[in-house]
């Protein structure tokens, strides 16, 4: 299972390489490259160094006795709670999960001679983690941001132009993330040439979803090797939150054949599921094709895309990586969501709990953790992938709370 | 009307290449600004001496269009249109004309979402002749194709300059009624390619297709469209029509277009 997707990028009946013919020629070469590079073993090893003296890996695997003691507190017929790991991808260089891919995308890009790097961004992160090691490696850096998400991330905005990239407002459509996406992809078939295109999350085109994964598979093994050490087994869930649902899949490829390993992705559920103000693809929607793949979209009545909805702008999107639409179809994966009101809670939750200021995506998936490790009393063993820290997210939270900073 | 099943585009063609003359394509954004204006510029377009007519449909995230198609997308959807509408112009249009092809151009999603295979019997049942679906390259269009055999509609592929003659062939094979090609790397309504390249192209993708070869993207004024007749077996212009009619109505609309076939039939 492990092994998808096929030699068409398909996960079952989701993926593809669904884009204009102008882009087919690029996407079959960055295939190529990425099947050299596969095979070679100086690009592992330079990966490997970076991701240790440049990004700071491993990221701790963290025990959170409080956030532990919290859950068990209220637990369900007084059983307690299963422990609660935090996997600290918040303590990456850049603060999240996302340089681990950038990381793998530009090195791949210098390898192919690309000086151009282009890249769409919804909270930033991604952004920053391009304009990063775009810096780091002297290329060029543009990266698309929706008006709106510049509104609401002008911190993220800023770092991104002392880094030395270019950001482009996006105000067609909704001005968010997928919009971002659509000018990104209409820069890369004007300039196919000399620029690479740095897509953040585990959807576009084929090789992307396997590609992103791949690099961030990491995540997941490292936490393997180190809930064997602290707890000489493995976990009974692994929990993450799913915008595109990058970090998710990066913790969650290592365990796939592990079929014990409960795997739990959080959606985000917005002002609730059942409104029309949500980012819950699988939840709250159905497959279609957007942005080079197949895969659950939230969709209107006569297949136009339906506007995303989370306070979080890392998970304001209206689809989700093809491989999580496989994981869901055939159970391998559970989908959950959490409201915005659920994950402010969280994060203030966390913040006081553990000292840790989470990032507004990576709350969502918080309350979801907390429930697991109740049902699972205190003979279990959760692990959630903190994938970012939210001190991007501390002007949103001040104006939630209607205080002035 | 004729209830036989007519090869529109082929006819076309052979009645071009029998009058020595290039073919104009016209495109339109079906929809736009509503229903009504845009039937009654589509009727208008064979008498202004369009040959064949592209009829857009809208879609929320066109992403290998620029800005003048995107706009004309979310105000054709802001005025409801949807695929069916789209059908029910072809339908209003076929009531008196039976000769123009009708292609329509989009994204898979909302024919993916009626289901490939309705979309094909509807779209043959309302008197259209073929498709081009910009985000099928042939790698992704099998299901669509097979549809599309059934009732005997062309399933249009496009070649750009990043298609190379190792991809040609893939590119052209199944490929029916005629080749678009896309003269510049890059979304639609950009400046158009050097003409020396175009020429070449066109060469490579008829002998590899043993179709005709209709060339778009960046064609805006009659003296381009000249040039590019020269080499093309038909003009495409879209953006120059679309923001034409938008600004300033039908009538410059209908002008712009005259002059532009007129131009395109030069050669």
């Amino acid at each position: 299972m492990s092994n998808f997707p096929d030699e068409n990028g398909r996960f079952g009946a989701f993926g593809g390489r669904f884009v204009a013919e102008t882009l087919m020629p690029p996407i079959l070469a960055l295939e190529k490259a990425y099947r050299e590079a596969q095979n070679d073993p100086s690009f592992q090893a330079e990966f490997d160094h970076m991701a240790e003296h440049y990004i700071g890996r491993p990221s701790p695997l963290y025990f959170a006795e409080r956030l532990t003691e919290h859950a068990a507190k209220d637990s369900d017929n007084n059983k307690g709670a299963a422990k609660i790991y935090l996997k600290r991808e918040d303590l990456n260089h850049t603060g999240a999960h996302k340089v681990n891919n950038v990381l793998g995308q530009l090195l791949l890009a210098k390898r192919m001679g690309k000086t151009r790097i282009i890249a769409e961004t919804g909270a930033g992160q991604h952004g920053v983690a391009t304009a990063t090691l775009a810096a780091r490696f002297g290329m060029q850096c543009i990266v698309f941001m929706g008006e709106v998400d510049i509104q609401r991330q002008k911190p993220n905005v800023f770092r991104m132009k002392l880094l030395g990239a270019e950001v482009r407002s996006v105000t067609s459509g909704t001005a968010t993330l997928k919009d971002a996406m659509n000018d990104a992809l209409r820069d890369w078939v004007t300039n196919v040439n000399d620029t690479s295109y740095c897509i953040g999350t585990v959807a576009g085109p084929h090789p992307y979803p396997e590609m992103v994964r791949d690099f961030q598979s990491i995540i997941g093994r490292e936490t393997k090797r180190q809930i064997l050490q602290a707890e000489d087994r493995l976990p009974d869930a692994v929990i993450a939150c799913i915008g595109g649902g990058s970090n998710a899949m990066g913790i969650f490829h290592e365990f796939i054949d592990d079929k014990n390993v409960r795997l739990i992705g959080v959606e985000a559920a917005g002002r609730g599921v059942d409104t029309k103000f949500h980012a819950a693809s699988l939840n709250g929607g159905s497959p279609g094709i957007l942005h080079g793949n197949r895969t659950y979209l939230l969709q209107d009545a006569h297949g136009q895309i339906n506007d995303a909805h989370s306070i979080s702008a890392g998970l304001d999107y209206p689809g989700i990586g093809p491989e999580h639409s496989y994981l869901h179809e055939i159970g391998r994966a559970e989908y959950l969501s959490a409201t915005d009101d659920e994950a402010v809670a969280a994060f203030q939750m966390c913040t006081k709990l553990e000292g840790i200021i989470p990032a507004l995506e990576s709350a969502h998936a918080i309350p979801r953790t907390i429930d697991i490790a109740r049902q699972l009393g205190d003979n279990g063993l959760v692990i959630m992938n903190l994938s970012g820290r939210g001190d991007k997210d501390v002007n949103t939270l001040a104006d939630i709370l209607g205080v002035e900073i | 009307m004729s209830t036989k099943n007519p090869n529109r585009i082929d006819n076309t063609f052979a009645n071009l290449k029998s009058n020595n003359r290039s073919g104009f394509v016209a495109y339109i954004m079906g929809g736009d600004p509503d229903f009504d204006k845009s039937l009654a510029l589509m009727k208008a377009m064979p008498d202004a001496g369009v040959d064949i007519i592209e009829l857009g449909m809208p879609f929320t995230d066109p992403a290998a269009d620029g800005p003048v198609i995107e706009l004309a997308g979310l105000r054709s959807l802001k005025a409801k249109t949807n695929v069916g509408t789209i059908l029910k112009m072809a339908t209003e249009f076929r009531k008196t004309n039976n000769t123009t092809p009708i292609i329509v151009m989009g994204y898979a999603n909302p024919i993916h979402h009626m289901g490939y295979a309705t979309f094909a019997a509807a779209a043959k049942n309302a008197g259209i002749d073929g498709a081009i679906i910009v985000d099928l390259p042939p790698e992704e269009d099998a299901e669509l194709r097979a549809a599309f055999e059934t009732h005997d509609l062309a399933l249009i592929r496009l070649a750009t300059p990043t298609t190379d003659d190792a991809r040609l062939p893939i590119v052209t094979k199944d490929t029916k009624g005629f080749v678009y090609y896309v003269s510049v790397a890059g979304v639609t309504g950009k400046a158009l390619g050097q003409s020396a390249d175009v020429a070449s192209a066109v060469a490579r993708i008829r002998k590899s297709s043993g179709l005709p070869v209709v060339v778009g993207f960046g064609v805006k004024t009659p003296e381009q469209a000249t040039s590019v007749a020269k080499d093309a077996d038909a003009v495409v212009v879209g953006s120059a029509i679309v923001d034409t009619f938008f600004k300033h109505g039908h009538n410059e609309a209908i002008k712009l277009i005259k002059s532009l076939a007129d131009a395109a039939h030069k050669t």
